[in-house]
């Protein structure tokens, strides 16, 4: 019992440590590039044009029709035989980006219709173009239904990164299979990852909670 | 703003044509706006008076037509027509909504400036001096932080009224500006827009309170089913009509049992 609780002990930093400078950073970068992805696919499925719009909609079905681990697989021992070879950190931070825009690209839709059409037509009688109008009025008061469905994804996405782990990304579950090649404490180890992955979410939640709240001004009536 | 030579025509529109559709809603719209009148637009529900305000402001575009300002290019639309083109209408004209649609992440300080400030490019200072003069004005110079929400329907219109007045339009648009309003509130948003057309802002009032149209317009145009039936004075239209629909149409409003 002692020697199990120093090894927790023990494994504790070098866990957190993985997840700091790497699940996190994987993460957020992934979401941030994901984010853009999805706007642009939001905007190409309202656009009106047929064209843009089935583009968008063929590639949000991709995505959301196909296991994130096989995308991984793709892009990391897939495109080698098309001769392109992509380093783990960039294969993860392609594929979660990609998954992350196939996925929030429908939220942030739903979130731009649902803004009142009215808000559109105000902001074009200020003499607002379209583009104005939608980064300055629009999007703003979409943002506020988004958070909510946005937030729910992030979190998804930081215990998707434990995925990572299969094409050697030394994120925080790679991390711990290292330490249980030489310690074999699978049960010890595993559990103490995902304890930190459900504080980390916790803390998602809260900030989450906190965003809403400033966010609710927003809100049309 | 206020007209230099009275008599000379400000808005001219002629031949709007608007279908939804299989539905034609406009067929054939033709009336004039001199500088300094106060036109009210009036009809029975459905006769197509809002979707005729919206092209004026391109809004809505019609299958055919033209709307030229004074001064400006004749916007003249056919099929085919470029949304974009019709921007150059909304530099003339403002619309207040029926519904205000302020924008609700914007304090009513930033709703009244944000256009003056981003699209006009104006400097902060006049737009500042402005909007404040005219918040004061009506009656709101202590909801300038405020945000629109926490107002008053009859607030609110206000604040849409300045926020049109703010960009210094040629030609001020109302679609049923009091209607959406609890009775109570009514009052005090026409008493704003009885001011302005007393202080020579031109303007079309969409509207079916006829006493009030009687009061503040110079000219009535009654339409029904798409078409102008009848046009001229207030006075004449109001009290009366010629046209057999816009007798029925009027006796109904003034005398509803
Ligand atoms: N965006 C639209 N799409 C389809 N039909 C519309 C639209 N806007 C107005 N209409 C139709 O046009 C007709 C006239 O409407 P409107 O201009 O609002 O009349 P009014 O303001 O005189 O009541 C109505 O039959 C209405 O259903
Ligand atoms: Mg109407």
């Amino acid at each position: 019992m002692d020697s199990n609780w120093q090894l927790f002990l023990d494994s504790l930093w070098p866990l957190a440590q993985a997840a700091i400078t790497a699940s996190i950073p994987l993460a957020v970068i992934s979401f941030a590039i994901g984010l853009a992805v999805a706007l642009l696919m939001a905007l190409m499925r309202i656009s009106g044009s047929r064209v843009l719009s089935s583009i968008a909609r063929v590639y949000i079905s991709i995505i959301r029709g196909t296991p994130l681990l096989v995308q991984l697989f793709v892009i990391f021992y897939g495109m080698p035989s098309l001769g392109l070879t992509i380093d783990p950190w960039p294969s993860a931070i392609i594929v979660f980006s990609l998954n992350t825009g196939g996925y929030c690209a429908e939220i942030l839709r739903a979130a731009i219709l649902s803004v009142p059409a009215g808000q559109w037509e105000a902001g074009y009688t200020v003499g607002m173009s379209r583009t104005r109008t939608l980064y300055r009025i629009i999007l703003p008061q979409a943002a506020r239904v988004a958070v909510p469905p946005l937030s729910n994804s992030f979190i998804s996405l930081v215990k998707d990164t434990s995925l990572a782990s299969i094409i050697l990304v030394g994120e925080m579950f790679r991390k711990a299979q290292e330490i249980t090649a030489v310690t074999f404490e699978f049960m010890l180890l595993y559990c103490t990852a995902a304890g930190i992955y459900w504080v980390i979410c916790l803390l998602l939640s809260a900030l989450q909670n906190s965003l809403e709240g400033r966010l609710e001004k927003y809100v049309a009536k | 703003m206020s007209p230099s030579n009275p008599a000379a025509s400000l808005l001219a529109v002629a031949g709007l044509h608007k279908s939804f559709g299989a539905n034609q809603v406009l067929k054939g719209i033709d009336f004039t706006v001199h500088a300094g009148e106060v036109v009210a637009l009036i009809g029975p529900s459905g006769s197509g008076k809002t979707t005729a305000l919206r092209c004026l402001n391109g809004l809505e575009i019609p299958d055919a037509g033209t709307v030229a300002f004074a001064g400006g290019p004749e916007v003249s639309f056919s099929a085919g027509f470029k949304p974009k083109k019709a921007q150059i209408l909304r530099q003339r004209s403002a619309m207040v909504f029926q519904g205000h649609h302020l924008f609700p992440h914007l304090s009513v300080l930033q709703n009244v400036t944000v256009g003056p400030l981003e699209v006009q490019k104006r400097p902060r200072a006049e737009v500042m001096e402005q909007a404040t003069a005219l918040l004061a004005r009506v009656g709101l110079a202590d909801k300038a932080q405020a945000y629109p929400n926490s107002l008053s329907g009859g607030q609110q219109q206000r604040v849409g009224i300045v926020r049109a007045l703010m960009l210094k339009p040629d030609l001020l648009l109302f679609d049923e500006p009091t209607s959406a309003l609890d009775p109570e509130l009514v009052g005090e948003v026409l008493v704003v827009i009885k001011e302005l057309a007393q202080e020579g802002w031109s303007m079309v009032l969409v509207t079916h309170e006829l006493a009030f149209a009687r009061d503040v317009a110079d000219t009535v145009v009654f339409m029904d089913g798409g078409v102008v039936v009848e046009t001229g004075p207030a006075s004449q239209v109001l009290a009366a009509p010629q046209n057999p629909r816009t007798q029925a149409f009027v006796q109904r409003l003034l005398h509803p049992f």
